[in-house]
């Protein structure tokens, strides 16, 4: 078969309930009437209902005042911002399953199926996982598979469920529709009611010539429509990369609690619609539009409220060092970032957007040792990151410098080739070929402790650290280096390596050598730019 | 009909527990580990490795050796593609240091303390998150009378966590604390401090500090030292199980890289 259509019924309140689980709860049972409303306000109207509203009563055009007295009616503003992202979701499904598809309308996917049935099967499957899928970004879908698009459309908009029609039965089954599924100008359908023409088998009774005379090519056409028989090209639509989720709230939201679980929707929402196109998130960004504040004394808000009021930004960009698609995990990530730096005033509108990438490969070989799972290990570095500062985690990366203690933090990537590359990708300064024996290990003292030195012909021979004397046994020094001098951070220092032994009952934790003293090996340097001695490190 | 009924009560039982227990009626033997080597050849011999998926505390004073020890251990696991873990309680990592000894500082995440609670709290949260060849916990700057103070239920905690993972779980500290939770316990005592003779007899501090010897002590061990039954088709020198356990003391010899300076 050629072509299947996916139409979204009351797609205006679909997008709206998609975005609103709890609302859609309500509004897609049987009694659950909903109506949206749009306009300048205070001149509200509805511009759409689901089929419980208008069984209520509810029409078109109605002003808030009088739908608000049909008391069970759920009233919603419109939101075009949710009708693009439900849009764009659709696009998204139908080119999950094949690359050729038609933008029809706002509501309207068509597919062609040419080639898919070596992949999905007969017409009905490919229709269910259509169904399946439409089903998974929140919407509810008529789908109709045929051999003509424009017959596709027409019973996609008039038959419930999965419709398939087969080839050469399009006129019989077509014809049962009301000529409301068609197209066409509201001027064109009154004189077609006119006529008593109401369904699509009467119009394509009536003989075609008398109808062009009548109407024009526009009956032709409907004729040709009703016939099933017109036939046109499927104009491609290209894919978009841009995967946006919008929210806007009715009240403002102060907590986190609250934030998560709309956070977590959006997320669901990208997440679904990366999958469908198989595609992992690479960064999530997420604005969020700040309530005015009104803690302002009375003088000064009566300025504010002269000029229009600005709205404030809020923004957090979470980077993953992996592709993702998580998206459970890529709320606690978002979580850990917001409890970390939360926004200064409630929230009253979300904006989400995601990089796409291509999602994660993982083929490890045979011998290779197992590290890390990336999205737990993103989990756990982000939770450590809040318990000690993100500036003291991650992997080290040395600087091609001689100035002490040069190193820079990276991020920690679990990846196939970090032994060559770790953090933002740049080479490490010297790459590791393994152990190299057991190599004297240095605990270094952050920041630089300062002690006094007592010098003998220029040389070290007592120390006083941390409230204790100890004795100079042996030293080696001076080690003169310096550098930077050019710059305002220059640095000349003397390096000592000392042995020096302190009393063994004021110090613990010392190696004890000979009655009553304990040594320790420690790495000393006298700042001649600072005028001072301090202790560096260690040996251990 | 008894038999059909244990089988029955026994099947049940299975899948009740399937996955929280692997196996329940399997028989476990909890001090056979998988050792690897600490990058001492000394050491492996004296200990026979580092068990993997249980607790090892390397105690001892200052300067006894113990980051040395450390540093060859992180090395050698870096080495066979193993990613670590370093929670290092008072920021006392040298980088350079550990690239000197071989360690590939791209698979060691340094996570930099500021006190006990927050190494510990960062311990649990590397064990839980799974997949580090070895966590190294290195509380050797903090007071004995402080690591005293941890409950021994964390101690537990961590011995139960690590159980039946592939990880390394090293603490060091100046006294063994984790009791009958760790499954090796290693005292390391400093040598003489060995320096090179002084280039200009006229000027005796004209010499580099060449290292120094460190001797080690299984204070306890309940690892079962056993034959290599796999061959290692690789053919790498460091991932096989050490040799059979010999004396009850070694000794070792660090070497200071002075390239680095």
């Amino acid at each position: 078969m050629g072509f299947a259509c996916v139409y979204i019924p009351d797609f205006l309140v679909q997008a709206v309930v998609r975005s609103q689980p709890s609302l859609g709860e309500r509004a897609l049972a049987p009694l659950a009437p909903l109506a949206l409303i749009s306009g300048a306000p205070p001149l509200w109207s509805v511009v759409a209902a689901n089929a419980a509203a208008f069984e209520a009563g509810i029409q078109l055009g109605m002003t808030k005042a009088q739908v608000a007295q049909f008391g069970t009616v759920q009233i919603c503003m419109r939101s075009e911002a949710q009708e693009q992202a439900a849009h764009a979701a659709l696009l998204d499904v139908a080119w999950s399953v094949s690359p050729r598809v038609e933008d029809t309308a706002l509501d309207t996917v068509v597919l062609d199926l040419e080639g898919l049935s070596a992949l999905f099967g007969a017409d009905e499957n490919i229709a269910r996982e259509l169904a399946r899928r439409v089903v998974a970004i929140g919407l509810a879908a008529r789908v109709a598979v045929a051999a003509n698009m424009e017959v596709a459309i027409h019973a996609a908009r008039g038959f419930p469920g999965i419709t398939i029609i087969p080839e050469g039965e399009e006129r019989r089954l077509l014809g049962a529709l009301p000529v409301g599924v068609l197209t066409t100008e509201a001027e064109t359908l009154d004189v077609l009611e006119r006529w008593g023409v109401a369904t699509l088998q009467a119009l394509a009774a009536l003989p075609v010539l008398q109808l062009s005379e009548r109407l024009g090519q526009e009956g032709v056409r409907l004729s040709e429509l009703a016939r099933g028989i017109r036939q046109r090209a499927l104009v491609l639509a290209q894919a978009s990369s841009i995967f946006a989720e919008e929210l806007e709230l009715d009240d403002a939201v102060e907590e986190l609690e609250p934030l998560s679980f709309l956070l977590g929707r959006l997320l669901d929402q990208l997440c679904a619609r990366l999958e469908a196109r198989a595609l992992a998130v690479r960064a999530v960004r997420v604005r969020f539009e700040l309530q005015p504040s009104f803690e302002k004394d009375f003088q000064a808000l009566q300025e504010e409220l002269r000029r229009k009021p600005e709205v404030k930004q809020y923004e957090k960009v979470l980077t993953l060092p992996v592709p993702m698609r998580s998206a459970k995990t890529l709320l606690k990530l978002l979580r850990l970032q917001l409890q970390g730096d939360p926004p200064a005033a409630p929230i009253q509108k979300i904006y989400m957007t995601a990089d796409a990438a291509a999602p994660r490969v993982a083929q490890n070989g045979l011998f290779v040792p197992c590290g890390p799972d990336p999205e737990k290990l993103e989990v756990t570095i982000a939770r450590l990151g809040k318990l000690v500062g993100e500036g003291n985690l991650g992997c080290a990366e040395l600087v091609d410098s001689h100035r002490p203690e040069s190193f820079r933090m990276a991020r920690f990537v679990v990846a196939s080739d970090q032994n060559k590359r770790c953090g933002n990708g740049e080479p490490n300064v010297r790459e590791n070929s393994g152990p190299r024996g057991v190599v004297t290990g240095l605990r270094v003292v952050r920041p630089a402790q300062a002690v006094r030195v007592e010098l003998r012909d220029e040389q070290p021979v007592r120390i006083y650290l941390r409230g204790m004397r100890g004795e100079v046994i042996a030293a080696s020094g001076p080690w003169r280096i310096s550098g930077d001098w050019w710059q305002e951070d220059a640095w000349q220092q003397e390096e000592w390596d000392l042995a020096i032994a302190f009393p063994a009952a004021r110090k613990e934790g010392e190696q004890k050598r000979g009655e009553g003293m304990h040594t320790g090996l420690y790495r000393i340097y006298y700042d001649a730019l600072r005028q001072g001695w301090f202790v560096r490190g260690e040996y251990d | 009909m008894a038999a059909s009924s244990l089988a029955t009560l026994r099947s049940k039982i299975e899948s009740d527990l399937r996955g929280r227990v692997a196996s329940p009626f399997a028989y476990r033997d909890r001090n056979a580990f998988e050792l690897v080597s600490t990058g001492v050849p000394e050491m492996d011999a004296l200990v026979g490795g580092l068990p993997r998926g249980a607790m090892t505390e390397i105690c001892g004073a200052a300067c006894s050796g113990r980051t040395s020890l450390l540093l060859s251990s992180l090395a050698s696991r870096t080495a066979e593609g193993e990613a670590c873990a370093l929670v290092d309680a008072r920021d006392s990592f040298d980088p350079l240091t550990g690239n000197a000894a071989g360690i590939a500082l791209g698979k060691l995440l340094w996570v930099r303390c500021q006190n006990i609670e927050q190494a510990l709290r960062a311990t649990d949260l590397l064990i839980q998150a799974g997949g580090f060849g070895m966590v190294a916990v290195d509380l050797s700057d903090v007071p004995a009378r402080t690591v005293r103070q941890v409950p021994l239920n964390a101690w537990f905690r961590f011995r139960r966590a690590v159980e039946d993972t592939p990880t390394i779980l090293l603490l060091l500290e100046q006294e063994p604390h984790a009791k009958t939770c760790a499954s090796l316990v290693v005292r390391l005592e400093a040598g003489e401090a060995r320096w090179t003779q002084a280039a200009v007899s006229c000027y005796p501090f004209a010499k580099l500090l060449r290292g120094f010897s460190a001797r080690g002590d299984v204070v306890r061990s309940r690892v079962q030292m056993q034959e290599q039954q796999v061959i290692d088709i690789r053919g790498t020198a460091n991932s096989g199980c050490a040799p059979t356990r010999g004396a009850d003391r070694e000794m070792f010899q660090t070497e200071t890289v002075w390239r680095s300076r």
